[in-house]
């Protein structure tokens, strides 16, 4: 027995004298990633805010105009367009993914042969690149061979073919239920890692107290589950307003901007007009977002990790 | 008993078929765009379901041998293979570094490459691309080898971070005791228990790497140095004229890659997915 103590006893003692080496050993570890998220991350992020305060063109001299930018932005046709088009897209697509997520998640969760080729065919959407799968979407939706349109037209549903990303509501429907498709496995998986940690006997104690199903869903998975919903929320409003490939590849912002959203733009005026400046402006309207969702993060993960 | 059970098989399987139709669909149809002969995609009397003329292979005949397909996918595989490698390096160091070791601002750093993890490629892609311009990196494949990182290091950090905590510190204690190193601890002792998250971390950053649209957009102009992805969404699509064919089976090879990775490594996938949220 003393003989363990002491060992335990000098382990701690060897601990508070290695303190100072551990701490170099640390920094150097670090050094690389540091360094590198400093010079293409912090750097570029603060070069972002720097343009964005100047009439900067892909060449020739840039100066310095303060928060004009921002300001002229506000009383442009397009930019309040697109902003409110990136809104409505992020809140739609999010709260689809939400609701549905939860159903995937639910229907996953079931006990059945084969569930795990289930869970890994629902996952595709996730793993293949977006940009890739949106051609093919966008094939589905063309305006002549649309197979979405074929079978509609063959249920009765319609009697003309659609031109679905030539119309401004059905192509924001279009963008909103697309991007539905890429992000619902991202909920669904997340939702389900939640479920499963769920004692069972809580559902159990609930049904011998006469809980329903539905009661049960409201008064033990919906609680339980609400730091999952938090965190995977909090991610996707983050990734879903600053989307680029689905509107890009499918619509182009089209027709007459009313797809156009914050990436899209910055990146057309960036890189068609080298309007550096505006551009810069733009895409940092995502900051205020980001910003939040940051915050309430970090604010969770440390609850959780109890620093 | 057995009657219950078959129901719930039954219902499981009827509930989950509209998510896994509307989650394959498009990949089916792109393989069948791919496989018809044009005369029959383009004919509007008939079923869009059915293959009635034929397979035909010239659509990946002429992707293969007309354009610079073949390139693009070699361009991805060596720069998502080489900055995963790169990427999982540094992240093994830094997330042992924030897991193990006890150093002054430990959680700031820790919170600091989480916030960057955050910010999304699409706040960066302007700025980078100066940088690029100003290191005369635009238009080759460096550009991307060198920003690819930045987004993939966070990820991966965070990812093995959460793993190496989950490892016994006390075996990692006795070899030091043992008087092995820092570094001798982490090679011999950390990294053959921490396989599978750097597996995991690997995976997901060549997924990542792999997918990656909008820098490839901004910093490539030359069509034999585009990546897989931009190839085949903005060269393949000359003017208004789309080879629907090609196009389809230039999307369906190019996203066989991750694919066939997925199917290989699904629990790896699961695992990494739900560990630290990517992108949604």
């Amino acid at each position: 027995m003393s003989s363990r103590e002491e060992i335990l006893h000098q382990r701690t003692t060897a601990y508070g004298v290695r303190l100072r080496p551990e701490t170099v050993t640390a920094w150097s570890f670090l050094l690389p990633t540091l360094l590198l998220l400093l010079v293409l991350a912090v750097y570029p992020l603060g070069y972002a805010f720097f343009l964005s305060m100047t009439d900067a063109q892909v060449s020739g001299p840039a100066h310095f105009v303060g928060l004009q930018n921002f300001v002229r932005l506000l009383r442009t046709a397009i930019f309040t367009l697109t902003l409110s088009n990136t809104i409505w897209y992020t809140l739609g697509a999010v709260a689809a993914k939400l609701v549905l997520g939860l159903v995937l998640a639910l229907v996953l969760a079931q006990r059945a042969p084969g569930m795990r080729w289930i869970r890994g065919a629902v996952l595709i959407p996730w793993v293949v690149p977006t940009s890739l799968a949106m051609l093919a979407w966008t094939w589905m939706f063309d305006s002549t061979y649309s197979v979405i349109n074929w079978v509609l037209m063959h249920l009765g549903a319609i009697a003309e073919p659609i031109a679905w990303l030539g119309t401004p509501r059905l192509a924001r429907l279009a963008v909103v239920l697309v991007n539905v498709w890429s992000g619902l496995p991202f909920f669904g998986i997340n939702f389900l890692a939640g479920l499963v940690t769920i004692p069972q006997e809580l559902y159990e104690a609930g049904t011998v107290d006469g809980a329903g199903p539905i009661v049960r869903f409201r008064h033990i998975t919906l609680p339980l589950l609400r730091p999952v919903l938090a965190t995977v929320l909090l991610f996707s409003v983050v990734m879903t307003s600053s989307d680029f490939a689905t509107v890009f590849v499918l619509t182009k912002g089209g027709p007459q901007n009313t797809t156009q959203i914050l990436a899209t733009l910055a990146f057309k005026l960036g890189l068609a007009t080298g309007d550096l400046g505006n551009a810069a402006a733009i895409s940092l309207y995502l900051f205020p977002i980001l910003a939040i969702s940051t915050y309430v993060q970090v604010r969770l993960m440390r609850r959780v990790w109890q620093w | 008993m057995v009657r219950s059970s078959r129901r719930r098989v039954a219902i499981a399987y009827l509930t989950a078929a509209p998510f896994v139709i509307f989650a394959v669909f498009p990949f089916i149809w792109m393989l069948v765009a791919s496989l018809k002969q044009d005369v029959e995609l383009y004919d509007l009397a008939q079923n869009p379901f059915l293959v009635r003329a034929g397979i035909t292979w010239e659509h990946y005949h002429f992707l293969f041998t007309h354009t610079a397909f073949p390139l693009w996918l070699r361009n991805s595989t060596v720069v998502a293979a080489t900055t995963t490698v790169v990427s999982v390096v540094l992240a093994v160091l830094a997330a042992y570094a924030l897991a193990r070791l006890r150093f002054p601002l430990a959680e700031a750093t820790t919170t600091f490459v989480f916030i960057v993890y955050l910010v999304p490629t699409t706040l960066l892609f302007l700025p980078l691309a100066r940088l690029m311009a100003l290191f005369h990196l635009s238009n080759t494949l460096w550009s991307l080898i060198v920003t690819y990182p930045a987004f993939m290091v966070p990820f991966a950090t965070w990812m093995l971070t959460a793993y190496f905590t989950t490892i016994p510190r006390d075996v990692e204690e006795s070899a030091l005791v043992d008087g092995c190193t820092r570094a001798g601890a982490l090679r011999h002792v950390v990294l053959p228990l921490a396989r599978p998250g750097i597996i995991t971390a690997a995976l997901f950053g060549f997924t990542l790497a792999y997918s990656e649209f909008i820098y490839s957009l901004t910093f490539i102009s030359t069509t034999d140095l585009k990546t897989v992805t931009t190839g085949v969404v903005v060269d393949l699509i000359r003017g208004d004229f789309f080879y629907w064919g090609s196009l389809m089976g230039g999307a369906l090879v190019a996203s066989l890659p991750v694919v066939v990775l997925f199917s290989l490594f699904l629990d790896h996938y699961v695992a990494g997915l739900t560990a630290g949220a990517v992108r949604g």
